[in-house]
Formats: structure tokens, sequence, C-alpha cells
């Protein structure tokens, strides 16, 4: 166990865990953060996705040893209001069914608008065929993409 | 309060000034055509009167309206809202919806299952909203002095309109509280509805985007432990004997426990217990057979053929009907085992105290893990309480109580709150499955390419009945028999999203199309023929509305504009399910010499749409669960053990995989009649039927990537 600082969401953290423990454990059972979600734990799903640096980085695959000084974001810090662009795109088109994976759809969305303002559709269905989502809500989440980079523009 | 209505309270609708001031209305939902009464507030707190659910209204106009079932992603926290908000004229924006903890004495039904819910309180839920509203009247009427004919309610407020006043609910509520509620009350002419039929977004929308804590998962406690458990690799196998000593001796482990066959680790984080559980040193030993896929394959095989076989269904004389048949076509259908996987696995929280139990998780039947967890802590139900957390998708698998009672074992035996967390291996491996089966239809046809006779075998596992007899086309067939055998299996099965019809629409509605080309006839008509026969001269019992049928097929052949589209090789699909009828076309488009699945479109009836946006994304969203499930779901099992352990191993549909759903309800004013499940069952067919049409080659077993058709091409 080792007393470990972290920089999460513009916050600073501190948490005392073994060093091989998955960010995304940090994250929910030491820190309280529970927008970001399990549902592999073996960079599968995409459910744990939150932004390193501003890169999408699976959660539940990277050691908490290797987050160092890195800034991380998570859903929770994503906008202050859940105003963020993605975030309100999700809301408008009413994507999720159960909601469990759509954190981490938004966390994917938003990394990518951000080097990709202006994706074409292909683009946008490559990279979130990255996430998973159990109730089939792919059809919005592409809609949602597309709104969002249409009004990010 | 005065009372009103004094005797049999549990069948009445009831209402009761709030102790908080303001409106509190409840009702009863055992009994549609329920009496009104008023009860006394005293009564309400302490939980004496018999509830289904109810609505509050505040003075400062906030609605508040109790959703009693479970919410798992087919939106019933927004739509059972919207029908009370509707016959209220409640201002949408002002309702606030809150999810009802498990309370027997309020709620009936109290479970998500079976496409069910809206069914069966929609008059239910109108009437509360409709009392209401009547009695908001009522307090107006008498403070301006004005008769209530001249009176109108619009948007949360009470309007008379010629002298131009008006008040807001919250304004009224408490004179409202005071007036009898009357024995009839009227309910809105469904032409006139303003909300339903309207897209009303997700009501959680805000917190799941920002990431607030709303699952079981999400669910922590000051001093709660962690509990991974370590339950047989194979089914089939006990527990021997348990060597936790290693456990025991890691950082943030507590304990290590036992009951039945499972090994309890538990301890201070998640990742702790995950990493103490790898180092248990546990013996079996075999208690059943190891059962494997191939054993199952031959299992199938031999029943088909000689198994003790129980009669569903039986009409006229089928061996006549086969003996003269001019041609008779035979076929065999299989699918394999699958897992749910809701992508939040399997966890719940327990807490067994001194003085009862207090369970919170994420449950389709919340009942049953209480009454599990009183059998187990010797408590009586009413010491036990059950919050319902928001659920990342169930698909039947939150209908069993088991990861509940283990959560309660765990709590009783470390006398601590903790909550039992199932890893995607865990809930992969860890049962219970949509089971496997195989069916073997046969159908004999006339000269003039009538289906004179039909035979189904089903053969299954822990299925009970793997038919649905009275489903079509029983009815439209002179000469019928449908049996079925059934294979005990160590394996843990239970219902699945649509059970049963998951498979057996596929496997029916893919027959059918093997018997049209037989017979010489387009599918769609051919299926239309039969309609009609079962409609003029039916053979014996119709369990199904013909005319419901013939409408959705109809509208799926006009919006797919059938047959008449080049370069498109189109399948059809049409099932009765769940109260609900739906048809699909599957349009499948070769690209670089691969069949690719574009476009499927949907024909629905499931009577009025309630939420226009979440009834939409159901039906897309069982497409794209019936057509992942039939081109990938593959389960497989090596002496008891599953050999997919999670998703990288099981394949689930991902985005670029998905084809287009276009959807088209049907508007017929009939009572809601569910929708999370229907749209499933006959996807698979209109795909499996389009690719037959693109390849020639039929595709007569789950996943289709695992056959003929697909293999030879990628
Ligand atoms: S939980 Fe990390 S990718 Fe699935
Ligand atoms: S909305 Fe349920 S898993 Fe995506």
């Amino acid at each position: 166990m080792a007393l470990l600082k972290l920089q999460i969401n513009n916050r600073s953290y501190e948490a005392d865990v073994d060093g091989d423990t998955p960010l995304l454990w940090v994250l929910r059972d030491n820190l309280g953060l529970v927008g970001t979600k399990y549902g592999c734990g073996i960079a599968q799903c995409g459910a744990c996705t939150v932004h390193v640096d501003g890169e999408p980085v699976r959660s539940c695959a990277l050691p908490i040893s290797a987050v160092g000084k890195a800034k991380v974001t998570t859903i929770e810090g994503l906008s202050e209001k859940g105003d963020h662009p993605v975030q309100k795109a999700w809301e408008e088109v009413d994507v999720a069914q159960c909601g469990y994976c759509q954190a981490g759809q938004i966390m994917t969305a938003a990394a990518f608008l951000k080097k990709n303002p202006k994706p074409t559709d292909a683009q946008i269905v490559e990279t979130m065929s990255g996430n998973l989502c159990r109730c089939g809500t792919y059809h919005r989440i592409k809609e949602a993409v597309k709104s969002a980079a249409s009004k990010t523009k | 309060m005065q009372s009103v209505e004094q005797s049999s309270r549990r069948n009445f609708l009831k209402i009761a000034a709030a102790t908080g001031g303001g409106l509190f209305l409840g009702f009863n939902c055992s009994n549609a055509a329920a009496l009104p009464s008023i009860v006394n507030p005293e009564a309400l707190a302490a939980g004496a009167v018999n509830f289904n659910s109810f609505l509050t209204i505040g003075n400062d106009n906030i609605i508040t309206i109790f959703s009693p079932n479970p919410e798992i992603g087919q939106g019933i926290k927004t739509a059972f809202p919207m029908i009370v908000a509707e016959e209220l004229d409640a201002d949408w924006t002002l309702v606030k919806t809150v999810q009802a903890n498990l309370d027997t004495n309020k709620y009936e039904r109290q479970v998500t299952g079976g496409s069910g819910a809206v069914p069966h309180s929609w008059e239910r839920l109108r009437k509360a909203g409709a009392t209401a509203r009547y009695l908001l009247v009522e307090a107006a009427s008498k403070r301006w002095n004005v008769p209530t004919s001249e009176i109108t309610t619009e948007k949360g407020k009470v309007l008379h309109k010629s002298s131009g006043k008006s008040l807001t609910y919250g304004e009224l509520a408490d004179e409202a509280s005071k007036i009898a509620i009357p024995k009839e009350v009227k309910l809105k002419d469904e032409k006139s509805f303003t909300l339903i039929g309207q897209s009303v977004r997700n009501v959680d929308n805000k917190n799941i985007i920002t990431g607030k804590p709303l699952f079981g998962l999400d669910f922590y406690r000051e001093g709660m432990l962690f509990a991974l458990i370590q339950r047989p690799k194979a089914f089939g196998l006990k527990l021997k004997s348990v060597d936790s000593d290693a456990a025991k001796k890691m950082p943030g482990i507590v304990d290590v426990v036992t009951f039945g066959n499972s090994v309890a680790v538990v301890g201070k984080s998640t990742w702790q217990v995950k990493k103490a559980r790898e180092v248990l040193k546990i013996d079996y030993e075999k208690e059943f057979d190891l059962e494997s896929s191939a054993d199952h394959n031959r299992i199938f095989k031999q029943l088909l053929e000689n198994g003790e076989a129980t009669v569903r269904r039986k009409n006229g004389n089928v061996e006549e009907a086969f003996k003269n048949a001019a041609k008779v076509i035979t076929a065999e259908y299989q699918c394999p085992f699958l897992p749910h996987s809701p992508l939040e696995p399997m966890n719940f929280f327990a807490h067994v105290r001194e003085d009862g139990v207090e369970l919170v998780g994420p449950t389709q039947t919340p009942d049953r893990a209480r009454n599990e967890a009183a059998k187990i802590t010797g408590f009586p139900p009413e010491k036990v309480t059950v919050e319902i957390t928001r659920q990342g998708g169930g698909f039947g698998r939150r209908l069993s109580a088991d990861y509940a009672i283990e959560a309660t074992h765990v709590s009783k035996m470390v006398k601590a709150p903790v909550k039992v967390v199932w890893t995607r291996e865990d809930d992969m491996t860890g049962g219970t499955y949509r089971p496997a089966v195989r069916y073997r239809f046969e159908a004999a046809l006339d000269k003039s390419g009538q289906m004179i006779g039909y035979k189904l075998r089903g053969v299954g596992m822990n299925s009970g009945n793997p038919t649905r007899e009275d489903n079509f086309p029983s009815g439209a067939v002179d000469n019928l028999l449908i049996d079925s055998v059934e294979h005990k299996s160590p394996i843990t099965t239970g219902p699945w999203r649509a059970p049963i019809t998951n498979f057996l629409a596929y496997a029916e509605q893919s027959f059918l199309d093997e018997v049209a080309e037989a017979a010489g006839k387009d599918p769609i008509q051919f299926r239309l023929e039969l309609f009609e026969k079962a409609k003029k001269s039916p053979a014996g019992e119709v369990k199904y509305d013909v005319d419901r049928m013939i409408a959705v097929t109809k509208l799926a052949a006009e919006k797919s504009n059938w047959g008449k589209k080049k370069g498109v090789h189109q399948g059809f699909s049409v099932y009765f399910s769940h109260r609900s009828y739906v048809a699909q076309v599957g349009e499948v488009v070769v690209e670089k010499g691969k069949p690719v699945l574009k476009n499927v479109i949907a024909a629905v009836d499931c009577g009025i749409v309630i939420n226009k946006s979440g009834s939409l994304q159901q039906v897309r969203g069982g497409v794209v669960d019936g057509v992942g499930h039939a081109m990938y779901g593959n389960m497989t099992f090596k002496d008891g053990a599953p050999d997919q352990t999670n998703f990288n191993g099981f394949r689930l549909i991902r985005m670029s995989e998905i084809p287009e759903v276009d959807v088209h309800f049907v508007d017929n004013g009939i009572s809601p009649t569910g929708l999370g499940e229907p749209a499933l069952p006959p996807a698979g067919a209109a795909a499996a039927n389009a690719f037959y049409k693109a390849t020639k080659k039929r595709l007569r077993n789950q996943p289709f990537i695992e056959e003929e058709a697909f293999k030879s091409i990628s």
C-alpha cells in the first residue's frame, strides 16, 4: 500500500492503495467517483472510459501506479453543470435506455470530437464501436455524436 | 379527514391529506374497476392501507409520482408517471418521478418481466390521475361558486375561462384533499390525450449523463464491506474443502466464509477481495454430470427421435394429413445457451442487523429477494426492507434472487453491511442462462400448396415447455401436433428477454419461409392466406388476434416496399408475443461478396403508444438485441464449465454491425399491450430469411456466423 496523490477533475485526491489497483476501482471504492462504470474489467466494453491527459483511456486496465501526475477527467468532471456539448446532445437525443454504458460512451465521444471536430459517419462508427451498449442504443449514440459535432463546429 | 367509504378497504381508491400539506392520493391497483374511498393519513403512515401507487401534489405545485416497478432500461419510470400526469392534466415540467421502495402493502406486481407493467396498470394509473383532477375541479368549483361544468384544467392549473379566474393545483391541493372522492370517475377520451403519445425524455437523463450514483453497483455505505464469491467452476460440481489461509492473510481481507457451494472473500475493497479470491485453494467433487455442448447436441437428437413427449396441442388428424401430402418439408433448428450480459453485473447490498434486514440493489423481483432474505435470517418479511435501485439492464437475469441471497448470507455471517459484487467473469460463468433448445418442424402440403399438416417438437433444457403451442400457425392448420421433450441439465437456466419466443419465433418464422418456398408462394402472401384461414375456418381455438396479425403484416409489406427493391434481398417475419404484434422485413445487400443486413423495417402494434421516444428506442433496441444474439451469441460448455468468460470470448453486437431500424406503429387506439420484449422475437427470422434470399443457404442454427453461409465468405 502506498499513499498516492492524484489529479482528478482539477482537484487533488489522495488514495492509500496497492499500486496494481486499477484506476477504475480507486475512483469508485476509494474516492466515491462512481460515475465511471465497471462492465468487463478487460478493456472490452468501454464503460470505464475516462480521460487521462485528454486521451480516452479504459480505467479498468490502467494500474494506479501508472497514472502518476497525469490529469484525469471523469464523467463527473467533464463539465461543471452537465452541459458539455456531448452531454447536451445525449439529453436532447434521449439516448439512454438503462443508462449504464452512457458515461463511457460520452467520455469516448467527447475525447473523439475534441480531436476530430468534423468527423465522417464512418469515423464515428469506427470509434464508437469500441463501446458496448447492451440495450442497443447505438442508433441514438450515433445521432447524438453527430449532433454534438455539428454544434461544436 | 373523514372516511366516506369504510367497507372493503383493500380494493378501494384512497385519498388522504399528506401530513406535510397538499394532496396525497393513493390508488389501489388490485382491481381496475375499484371504487374510491377516503382514508385517514395516520393509517397511511402506519402502512395499514393497501395502496398500489400514489402521487402527491405539494403546495409548491410539484407533483410527485411514485413508480413502483423496477427500471431496467424499459422506460417504465418515465411511462408510468406520464399516464397519471395525462389524466391529471399536470404540467410535466413540474412532475417529479420517484422510484418507490418495495411495499407490498401499497403496491402489487412490483415486478419487471413479461412486458406486463403497462398493460397491468394502464386503467389504474389513469384512474389515479383522473380522480385527483376531479377533486381539484370540485375544490375550485366550491371556492369560486361556479358549476364544475364551467371549469377546465390545463397544465397544472384549474381555469374558469368565462371569468378569467385560475388557480394552480398547489393552491387547491389542501382544499381538494378534503373532498369526498367519487365512486366513478370519467376518463379522458383517448383522442384528447396531450402527453401520452408524445416524445418524453428519460426522467433520469440528467443523472445518467453526469454520472450520478443511480445503480446498485454505485451504492456505498460507511463501513460497508465488499464480497466476491467463488462459485464452483463447473455446473455439476460441489464444494469439498476450502483452504483460505493464504487469502485471509492478504491485505484488506476481513474474513472468508462458506455457505452452500460458495466461498465468499470479504474485505475492504473490490480489488483486494478480487486478488485474495485468486489464492483460495478449493477442492470440488462431482455431484451431477458435467455436461458439454457436444453432449447437448447428442441429447437433442436422441430426444427428438425417441424422447418421451408431452402433447401440447393437437388438432385434426396429423397422420392422415402427412400420408396424403403431395409434399413434406422437414427442418430442424437449434440455438445455444446465452448469458444475459446486462452491462451492470449482478450485485447486491445487504445489512443483516439485530432487528431486521436492509437490502439495496438491482432486482426485477424485489419481493422475491425479501422473502428469501426473511427465510435465511428468520425474520418475518415485514422486517426486511428492499430499496430498488436503477438497473444497468436486466433481460430477465435479475428475476433470480441468487445474488441477493448471497449478500444476505454473507452479511449475516460477518455481521456487517456487505455488498456482493460479481465480476463480468462471474456474471458470465455463474449462470443463469437462456437454455439451448432444438426444434423439429414438419409441414405437409397438398397439391395446391396448401399447408394441411403441421408438426412441431421442441426439446428443451429445464424449460418445461419450450413451445408456445397456441401461437401462430396454430389455428390456421387443420391437422396439427405440437409436443415437447424435456432434458434436465445441471446448468442453471432462467427466463431471458422474451423467454422461449426469443428463439422459437426465429425457428418458426424461418421454417414457414421454407414452406412458402416449397409451396411456390410469396412468403407474405403465404402467411396472409393462413391468417385468412384462421379467421374464416379456424382449426381449434385461436388465441391471437388475427386482424392485428394481418395489419402489421400489411404495414411492414407496404413500408418496406416488399418485393419491389432492386439489389435488395428481403426477408419477412411476423410474431405475436407478450400481447403485442410485430412484423419485420430484413433487408440484405451484398457488398464486396458479403451479405450485409442493412435495414430492418418494423411494423408494431402494441396498442396506444405511451412514450414515443421510449417506444421507438424499445423497438430499435429489441431488434439490435435479436439480430445481435442471432448473429454472434454463442455460449458453449466443456465438462460443465462455460468456454466463454467475458466479452472477449462472448461477442455482443457493436455499432458497426447494426442495421438501420425503421419503426412504424399501428395507430388503433387499443389499450397498451407491452413493448419491452415483443420487437425481439421476430428479428432473427427477418434477418435469416433475407440472408437466405441473398445466399440461397438456410440459417438453421444460431449463431449465424458459425453457419456455412457465413463461414464460406469470411
Ligand atoms: S470495464 Fe473497462 S472496458 Fe469494460
Ligand atoms: S443504455 Fe443500457 S447498456 Fe447502454
